[in-house]
């Protein structure tokens, strides 16, 4: 019989390989699950993870998507990673990142048709306002009334979802549309655009948001108290209160910047990529971007890096309807594969394995 | 109120509170046992395209429910796989399960979607549904919902009133007291993990065959997430569950009527009035700290690792 053996680290090694495992495991089963539809597992697989980088018919295109993609993906991710180290479970990003757009929008909106500079900045700061005050919700009622911010923050992504109907169909519905549902458009109008920095990488400044947020998430985890306080909460609650952690402030601070980083992504996002504020301009971020961290381990460079892959297989997810007219959610239930196989491995670096019975002590 | 009889209201009151009731009696039974299983929205999905799926191509609402249970019980299998041997984090497993079950589904439902479904019948004679008031409230339903409302009461007798019940309860208080006693944890706690999956997929049955009635993506709409919600309104008691269901129901109802009636509140608040109703109810719950601390099973969310 198997036996799991509790370590008293968890192992480094596995940590930096379950990761690795989960990616090629998805693979085999994704290869499994598109060989079910009907496809050919290994040119399916090719499509996804190869061929937006390495053809050349496609890479052109692809490869500044892949950045556009993963730019948000990691930027929202690195303020969940930091609340779900600490344990407090931020899941409503989607809802933080779409108040964030409409904000940062409808600052921008307000001052049309100025093409003053000074007017993305304050877009810019606006969505990190709106997010911030949208995560604030989940923080206040956990502070002052211990309601379950999980709870809490989920549903309140539907109520932001019916806020951004009331958006795109009313309140900030291009007067000059002839009718039709959506804002302006933010991204061709000079002064609220968000471009592409260096032309044909993709980058713009949600890109670079996002690797200043690596950094500073780097920083604050490695070398600041606030970070070490994040971390002790999340593995030793008790000795955390004995150490004079403030569990108010852990939850104000931790909720707040994850909602401020995915509003300021939403608004990066309907400023450039998405272009307006339209019913379903938001496409899932915030809900992939909880897979996105713990496929990096909760670790900033690890964030980085799973963003990309997971930006990749968005790109090839499309790239194989195209070609093979694989359906798109058929990459949704990949990419909660991925995770599902991350979990169950996590048991590799926690435990070690042992065969046969326990030798009584 | 113009335009809004009270007794049609009631009936479909019933029929909203459901699909919720159902999950949320489920997971009730599987907080208990002193695992929190966050994949509520994505079993209840996965049971709404599974049980469509097979009413569609044999005609039978009947099995159509069955499979529904079965499709709840079946993802529920993973969450309990991984939990309950790989020993992995709950809230994350269960955030997996619910984005994994949101994709599985939309890939099965792919080529379902705007077919309607057979029809469930109801289970009384028309001559006992024409009864002025009491008729269409007591005996205008199907047969789902009052297999809703004895499953209710039977959760209530079993946790309380049976060895089963009591055993259940232990393991989720204290899994270490209840394994030194030489209770089976894992067992126990796999059991309810997919009792609860059967009766999240049937309330997503429920859904797609009887209340919408048809298949389209994401149809669950959060109602996974106001089950998990529901079962902290009623402090982990199942006659409570019932009442938090039938309080959503009456509000989502409520307002659906108020839309069709076009009253003079924006379309934007009445989408969002369930969910904020579900928020402002756990606020008040959660603010009472007695109760909201004393029947909260103590080991839940907790991992259990048998040494030696």
């Amino acid at each position: 019989m198997f036996r799991l053996e509790k370590r008293p680290m968890p192992s480094r090694v596995w940590i930096v390989a379950t990761p690795v495992i989960a990616v090629i495991l998805t693979m085999i089963a994704g290869g499994i699950m598109f060989a079910i539809l009907g496809q050919d597992p290994v040119e399916a697989i090719r499509i996804i993870f190869l061929d937006p980088l390495f053809d050349e018919r496609f890479a052109s295109f692809s490869r500044p998507q892949l950045l556009v993609k993963a730019g948000p993906l990691i930027l929202i991710a690195i303020g969940l990673a930091l609340g779900f180290r600490a344990g407090i479970w931020n899941i409503g990003a989607e809802g933080q990142y779409i108040i964030g757009a409409i904000c940062g929008a409808a600052f921008g909106l307000a001052f049309y048709p100025s093409e003053n500079p000074l007017i993305f900045p304050g877009m810019v700061l606006a969505g990190l306002f709106g997010g911030w005050a949208w995560a604030m919700i989940p923080a206040v009622l956990r502070t002052r009334f211990r309601t379950n911010e999980i709870l809490v923050s989920l549903l309140l992504v539907y109520v932001a979802e019916a806020i951004l109907a009331s958006a795109a169909t009313g309140f900030l519905r291009n007067p000059d549309g002839r009718g039709f549902p959506g804002s302006r458009n933010l991204s061709q109008h000079p002064g609220t655009d968000n471009l592409e920095l260096v032309a044909g990488t993709g980058m713009h400044w949600g890109v670079v948001a996002a690797f200043i947020a690596v950094i500073f998430s780097y920083v604050l985890l490695n070398r600041h108290l606030m970070g070490y306080q994040i971390k002790l909460a999340g593995q030793a609650p008790r000795a955390a209160k004995f150490a004079g952690v403030n569990p108010t402030r852990l939850i104000v601070l931790c909720l707040g910047v994850s909602g401020a980083l995915a509003g300021m992504a939403g608004l990066f996002e309907v400023a450039g990529p998405a272009g307006q504020i339209s019913i379903d301009f938001n496409v899932g971020y915030g809900f992939t971007a909880i897979i996105v961290a713990f496929l990096g381990r909760l670790h900033p460079v690890g964030i980085l890096l799973a963003g990309l892959l997971m930006a990749l297989t968005y790109i090839g997810g499309e790239l194989a309807q195209l070609m093979l007219g694989i359906p798109a959610s058929a990459i949704q239930a990949f990419q909660g594969m991925l995770l599902f196989f991350l979990l169950a491995l996590d048991v590799l670096s926690n435990y070690r394995v042992r065969i046969g019975r326990e030798v009584a002590a | 109120m113009m335009g809004i009889d009270p007794v049609t209201l009631i009936v479909a009151l019933i029929g909203a509170s459901t699909p919720i009731l159902l999950a949320a009696i489920g997971e009730l039974v599987v907080e208990k046992s002193g695992v929190l299983n966050l994949g509520v929205e994505g079993m209840m999905i996965v049971g709404a395209v599974s049980g469509f799926i097979i009413a569609i191509n044999t005609g039978s609402p009947w099995l159509g429910f069955a499979a529904g249970a079965v499709g709840g019980a079946g993802l529920s299998l993973i969450f309990a796989l991984l939990t309950q041997y790989l020993l992995s984090n709950q809230v994350a497993t269960g955030l997996a399960l619910t984005l994994f079950g949101l994709g599985l589904s939309s890939l099965m439902g792919e080529a379902y979607t705007g077919i309607n479904p057979p029809l469930t019948p109801d289970l009384f004679p028309q001559a006992l549904r024409d009864i002025p008031v009491a008729g269409p409230i007591l005996f205008g339903h199907d047969l789902v919902i009052y297999l809703s409302i004895l499953l209710v009461a039977g959760v209530w007798y079993a946790l309380h009133h049976t060895r089963m019940g009591l055993i259940l309860r232990a393991v989720g208080e204290s899994h270490d007291a209840a394994h030194a006693l030489g209770y089976k944890v894992i067992r126990i706690r796999i059991c309810a993990i997919l009792f609860g999956g059967a009766c999240a997929g049937l309330g997503g049955a429920y859904l797609s065959l009887v209340r919408v009635p048809s298949w389209t993506e994401g149809m669950t709409a959060g109602a996974g997430w106001i089950a998990l919600a529901i079962v902290v309104f009623a402090s982990w008691k199942p006659w409570r569950a019932l009442i938090g269901a039938y309080l959503f129901g009456g509000i989502a109802a409520l307002q659906l009527r108020l839309q069709a009636a076009e009253i003079n509140i924006p379309v934007m608040f009445l989408d969002m009035s369930p969910y904020l109703v579900t928020i402002i109810v756990l606020v008040i719950i959660s603010s009472d700290r007695g109760r909201a601390a004393l029947n909260a099973p103590a080991a839940l969310g907790k991992v259990f690792h048998a040494s030696g």
